[in-house]
């Protein structure tokens, strides 16, 4: 268990991809691995590819949001990709899509951020 | 007339967050001879998970020496959960229970622990007292035609 996180990029696209499970233990982590990387400002844009998370509770939400606000702080857009179910059901409940779009994969996550592949 | 099967168990553990996990498995594991569906366990970890988190940060206060009780029953198709905690209790019920409330916002907590609760079971009862600590009750009713243990 515990969680998993890959950071890559292509050009002005961070992209974060997230396996296992997203709580308030393992918060931290994302937080400070995104943030560190936001911080060295070749970034406006973030996907999160969550295709590989098995559990997300409203700690998870908490970690998403506060990205929201710094990506939006820095003109930029963050997009969600490839969410499960579960995971899926969790957010719509949250209203978390009234704010953020979500794309079926990374590559369609990438496009709708302006980058071609 | 056939018995109803129930069944109970108990864990008591130490506010550390990485307990969030083992506690949302353990009861989740526990409910599993219900022989309840992807969905319905995936809503008991995750709400087991919230009242737990909530006992870690805003009970104890990341204090890592609170003690978190559960207690699960099942009864039937019937799955209730007790999550206790001996923390700093909470002052407004009713407004910890809005959505997006929070009273810790600079930890980037989503606020919406207890509106995920409400969601995901028949019923949620939160009893409080500030310097006491606080308990949740909650039920939730399989839906699904379960198989259990005993048959």
């Amino acid at each position: 268990m515990g969680l998993s996180v890959e950071v890559t990029d292509s050009r002005n696209v961070l992209v974060v991809r997230l396996a296992g499970e997203l709580d308030h233990h393992t918060a931290e982590k994302v937080r400070n691995e995104i943030d560190e990387k936001l911080t060295t400002g070749l970034y406006t844009n973030l996907v999160f590819n969550l295709s590989g998370l098995t559990f997300m509770d409203s700690s998870g939400l908490g970690v998403l949001l506060g990205r929201y606000k710094r990506v939006s702080q820095l003109g930029g857009n963050m997009i969600l990709c490839a969410v499960n179910p579960s995971i899926y059901r969790l957010m719509e409940l949250s209203g978390l899509f009234k704010i953020l779009p979500i794309y079926q994969s990374e590559q369609s996550a990438l496009q709708a951020c302006g980058v071609t592949l | 007339m056939k018995k109803v099967h129930s069944n109970y168990m108990e864990l008591k553990f130490p506010s550390r967050s990485e307990n969030e996990s083992f506690a949302r498995v353990a009861v989740a594991s526990f409910v599993s001879q219900l022989d309840p569906t992807m969905e319905e366990l995936t809503d008991i970890k995750t709400v087991v998970s919230e009242a737990v988190t909530n006992a870690v940060i805003h009970g104890y206060e990341e204090r890592e020496d609170g003690i978190i009780t559960i207690r699960t029953e099942i009864e039937g198709s019937r799955v209730f959960i007790e999550i206790r905690d001996e923390g700093v209790g909470i002052r407004d019920i009713d407004q910890a229970r809005q959505p997006l409330f929070t009273s810790k916002p600079e930890l980037e907590r989503s606020g919406m622990g207890f509106t995920i609760m409400e969601n995901f079971m028949d019923e949620v009862e939160i009893i409080s007292e500030p310097g006491r600590g606080t308990t949740v009750r909650m039920v939730k009713n399989l839906k699904t035609p379960h198989r259990t243990m005993a048959n």
